[in-house]
């Protein structure tokens, strides 16, 4: 069983196209890159995954089944949700984001308390972090602060939107691995949206290429190096979006 | 939709008990309710009457400066008063409108109402016009007629003759006169016109202050004022054995007598009250002093504790039903705005005309005070929660929806604690207007701090003024303090701004 399928879906506003008959299979457990220029549709593909947009026409299957549009807070629950910006709640510390939805679910303190630490080593927090408000942070902080939180009840999926679009260089790169060591602790089919080609094939073994709403190609990273030895990958991006099928 | 119904089922059951609570039930011994306008001739005789029936044994409720003719009467009809003073060209041209009616027909059309001509006191206060004494020796007047010369003198009335049919558009028609008044508080058209900042102004014939200011009163020479009499209107109800106490009032009190009665409140500093009881020994009809007089500290906490009471039923049921609405509509854009309008309309009707539209409907005391103060605190709740929530980043609940928090969690754990800044600066802000508005209510006799207020004013009493108006500035200022305290606590520092 896929726990991520989307069946030629399409959704326009007005006369706009954001997706077009899109169809998509997600591998279990393995981290997916969906890539493109802005306005190519990738958010929306996003934002279809955990019901914040519903398709005019065709279907999303989460774990097995049709989304159940009526019963959507319960089915979050079971995805990770992490965007650019992060996302953070200001009024409430580190540690109040990252447990909100554990404290809704009803899980004891202890559990909490267990759950936060060992997310606080993965992604390396520490301690006095939790306790600070979101503008006391860092943007890496806020940001694995935002990981954390989405990873906090063991998403069997987890969706990434841009995540690390608003971050300096060299503090992404950190998180990037940091986000590739939380993948590797607890495996979950992940989407990951990003303009960022080098982002991609870093931690993607899987991309796909939007435009204009439509899928345009869909392969492995290691194929993808090993037909384009030596270049750099956003130069790869362009020549792909170039060399539409 | 059926959490909707719910919500404002229960609001409005909370709004009923309230308000059962707050309106005057009557009590074992069903004490007799006196008013008064707000002129102190009035409350000199509301507490004549009072004072004398206290004294016959009965138990006396006083509810004196109500705000104007109409809501006197339409308080003594509806049983919310069972007496007041009032004059005989008052009733039948300004309320009954028969200028026509001779005392016998008033007292068949009164009756028709289940109202009764209860005392004829004695003096006749006939409307008059007043100017200033430089003045009219300067010009030579000494008829109202002169005026026609003379338009472009100062004229300020007094609100109730200004729009009176008998009053000043009869008078003008009756002299032809090209006078330009505008209105003014007739308790201060006197100083006005001493100051040398008016000329001429109504006066009442039995006013204590002609005999001490330098004013002239033109001669009516084409009789245009009709008859004044003064009396004692109370209800056809009224208990034979206080009908029989009020009679011995009868023709008792001639002009000379009020016009030093009224003198001893305007001049000399006495209160209506101690006036009342004077001329009630000298006359022989009670024997001590009925009336107690309470220390000042007592009065003022007794009219701020009122005061509170009143302010803080009306912000309780304010929020009670104005922020769960927001938040209901907050969902709806359109029916969100159309909610503004109707809340923003309510604050354009001046607090005075809401207070008598409410009299017909709840009577006098505390209710209708109540509801005027729950209506003006609508809009400031209502707008700041809307613009409160509407100014929640939309990406936050973006995610707050991602995350899978249901629409419930969502507006308790994330929008409502932001937007509560702002939601809490709109209870502020109707706090605050309640404060100031609420002294209005001793115009239907709720009492609170407006009470002294008005009571100053319409004496003329600096001191009686500032024994409202000193508490009543603490109460708001502390009300600011009180609501950063809050703000404070709830709300983390760094959304502050």
């Amino acid at each position: 069983m896929t726990a991520l399928r989307i069946t030629s879906a399409s959704k326009r506003y007005g006369s706009a196209i954001a997706l077009d008959n899109v169809s998509l299979e997600f591998p279990d457990n393995a981290i997916t890159a969906v890539i493109g220029a802005s306005g190519c549709g990738k958010s929306s593909l996003l934002k279809l995954c955990n019901g914040l947009i519903r398709p005019d026409s065709g279907e999303v299957q989460l774990f097995g089944e049709a989304i159940n549009y009526n019963a959507l807070p319960a089915l979050r629950r079971r995805l990770g949700y992490a965007v650019q910006g992060n996302g953070l709640f200001p009024h409430l510390t580190a540690r109040q984001n990252i447990t909100l939805l554990a404290r809704l679910e009803g899980r004891s303190e202890p559990q909490l308390n267990a759950r936060c630490e060992q997310l606080m080593t993965l992604s390396q927090l520490r301690p006095e972090h939790l306790d600070r408000y979101p503008h006391q942070l860092s943007g890496g902080q806020q940001q694995r602060v935002g990981l954390c939180r989405a990873m906090m009840l063991q998403p069997e999926v987890l969706l990434l939107d841009e995540p690390f679009a608003a971050i300096d260089p060299i503090t992404r790169e950190d998180i990037q691995h940091q986000l590739l060591a939380l993948h590797q602790a607890e495996p979950s089919t992940t989407v990951l949206v990003t303009h960022d080609m080098r982002e991609a094939v870093l931690l993607a073994e899987h991309i796909v290429v939007m435009q204009a709403g439509r899928i345009l190609h869909r392969l492995s990273s290691a194929d993808l190096l090993s037909q384009h030895p030596g270049q750099d990958p956003q130069a790869i991006l362009r020549q792909l979006l170039i060399e539409a099928p | 939709m059926r959490h909707f119904s719910l919500t404002v089922g229960l609001v409005l059951l909370a709004m009923g008990v309230a308000l059962a609570g707050a309106a005057n039930a009557p009590t074992a011994e069903q004490p007799l309710r006196i008013g008064s306008k707000t002129f102190s001739e009035s409350y000199i005789l509301g507490e004549v009457a009072a004072q004398l029936l206290e004294n016959s044994g009965f138990t006396v409720e006083r509810k004196l400066g109500l705000g104007g003719t109409l809501v006197a009467y339409e308080a003594l009809k509806l049983g919310a008063i069972d007496i007041y003073p009032e004059y005989t060209g008052t009733l039948t041209q300004a309320i009954l409108g028969k200028p026509g009616l001779d005392a016998a027909q008033l007292v068949a059309a009164l009756r028709a109402e289940k109202l009764e001509l209860q005392v004829f006191l004695g003096f006749d206060n006939s409307y008059a016009i007043a100017v200033s004494g430089p003045v009219a020796r300067a010009s030579g007047l000494r008829f109202i007629s002169d005026l026609g010369e003379h338009p472009g003198l100062r004229t300020a009335f007094s609100h109730e003759f200004l729009s009176r049919e008998d009053g000043w558009p009869a008078l003008r028609q009756a002299y032809q006169l090209g006078l330009q008044p505008t209105g003014i508080e007739h308790a201060l058209a006197y100083a006005a016109i001493e100051a040398g900042q008016l000329d001429i102004t109504d006066a009442y014939t039995t006013d204590g202050e002609l005999g001490v200011r330098d004013l002239l009163l033109l001669q009516d020479n084409r009789n245009f004022f009709p008859d004044y009499s003064a009396v004692l209107l109370a209800r056809s109800d009224l208990p034979p054995e206080a009908a029989q106490a009020l009679a011995r009032l009868n023709s008792l009190i001639d002009r000379d007598t009020m016009q030093s009665l009224n003198n001893a409140v305007a001049s000399k500093g006495m209160s209506p009250a101690a006036a009342a009881s004077t001329f009630l020994r000298e006359q022989g009809l009670i024997s001590a002093p009925a009336h107690v007089a309470r220390t000042r500290s007592e009065r003022v906490l007794g009219y701020t504790l009122t005061h509170l009471k009143l302010t803080g039923i009306a912000l309780l049921l304010a929020c009670a039903l104005a922020i769960p609405v927001a938040l209901l509509l907050s969902r709806f854009n359109r029916a969100a705005r159309a909610l503004l309008y109707v809340s923003g309309l309510i604050q354009t009707i001046p607090a005075l005309a809401l207070l008598a539209l409410l009299i017909p409907l709840v009577g006098l005391g505390e209710a209708p005070a109540i509801i005027a103060l729950f209506l003006y605190s609508l809009l400031p709740i209502i707008r700041n929660t809307l613009i409160g929530l509407f100014s929640v980043d939309p990406l936050l609940s973006q995610v707050a929806r991602g995350m899978g928090l249901t629409d419930l969690q969502r507006l308790w754990h994330i929008e409502l604690p932001l937007a509560m800044p702002t939601l809490l600066a709109g209870i502020k802000t109707a706090a605050i207007v309640s404060i100031g508005t609420a002294t209005l209510a001793a115009f239907v006799g709720a009492g609170g701090l407006g009470e002294p207020i008005i009571t100053g004013l319409n004496l003329n009493e600096n001191r009686l003024i500032l024994e409202g108006a000193l508490p009543a500035a603490a109460l708001a200022i502390a009300a600011e303090l009180i609501f950063e305290w809050i703000e404070r606590a709830v709300v983390p520092s760094h959304l502050l701004n």
